[in-house]
């Protein structure tokens, strides 16, 4: 085996392992004592959402823009994935004091 | 309605005056047991409440009660469970239900719209009360740090339900 021939090949693969994660982050929200954390989170369209409940209760995180409405249940963690650019007030249905604003750059 | 005093509450009042009165905290297995029976209490209105309401909003606000206190009054168990505490019956836990009983059979009288405004004016004077009583008795007498805790998570989702009960009733006048 020439290593020579391969080099394109791995410098792309290489090329491409660090650029997808720079394209697609995962942030994590967490939701504890009725409060979500951080209360102000940055992303880009493509990043995922991993949306941690550690309460005994349901808890939802509702855009109120309508981009989005994640439901999560006691003690779990559901991941989204962010379609839509904006800056998004959301709150949970349930426990409307709970309010938080995502960030989500194009 | 608003002027009669639902029975629970004034049960909770004696709570707070007769706990002062006699300068004697309530002992943690009786505020383990009092805090779940006001849950259950609060559970068994909803219930009748997801039978009988015709408005959407009470509806769902008595689905959202029955979640919340099922999960806070299952953490209690969780916890009286690790901490081996038995909860013990108390005059206030016996007073509280004996009239809340009187005040499920008062409110299944009614139909309609009257029930409606009277179950969700009941639900607002009865978090105003429970959170008054874990405020001013419950939390200060509690001494094991994780009971404590856990009625300070109650009283912040207490008084959530308190609010979402105010704006319920508000939209029914």
């Amino acid at each position: 085996m020439r290593p020579g021939r391969y080099l394109p090949v791995m410098a792309a693969l290489l090329f491409v392992a660090i650029e997808v994660p720079a394209h697609a982050a995962t942030i994590q929200i967490t939701m504890q004592d009725l409060v979500f954390a951080p209360a102000e989170a940055s992303a880009k369209v493509g990043d995922t959402v991993e949306w941690i409940n550690k309460d005994v209760f349901v808890h939802t995180a509702t855009a109120r823009n309508g981009d989005f409405d994640v439901n999560i249940a006691p003690k779990k963690t559901v991941t989204s994935v962010l379609k839509k650019a904006g800056t998004v007030e959301y709150y949970c249905r349930f426990h409307p004091n709970m309010k938080a604003v995502l960030t989500i750059a194009p | 309605m608003f002027v009669r005093l639902s029975a629970a509450i004034a049960a909770l009042s004696i709570l707070g005056s007769a706990a002062l009165a006699q300068g004697a905290k309530p002992t943690d297995p009786q505020i383990a047991h009092i805090a779940y029976t006001a849950g259950v209490i609060d559970i068994a209105a909803a219930k009748q409440a997801i039978e009988k309401a015709g408005n959407k909003d009470v509806k769902t606000f008595a689905q959202d009660m029955v979640r919340d206190h099922e999960a806070v009054n299952k953490q209690a168990l969780d916890l009286v469970k690790k901490l081996k505490v038995t909860p013990e019956d108390n005059d206030t836990s016996k007073a509280l239900s004996k009239q809340a009983t009187e005040k499920l059979n008062e409110l299944a009288k009614l139909k309609g719209a009257d029930y409606d405004k009277a179950y969700v004016a009941n639900e607002v004077a009865y978090h105003k009360a429970v959170n008054g009583a874990l405020e001013t008795q419950l939390i200060p007498s509690a001494s094991n740090a994780e009971l404590k805790s856990l009625l300070q998570t109650g009283l912040k989702i207490f008084q959530g339900h308190r609010q979402h009960a105010e704006q319920v009733a508000a939209k029914l006048k």
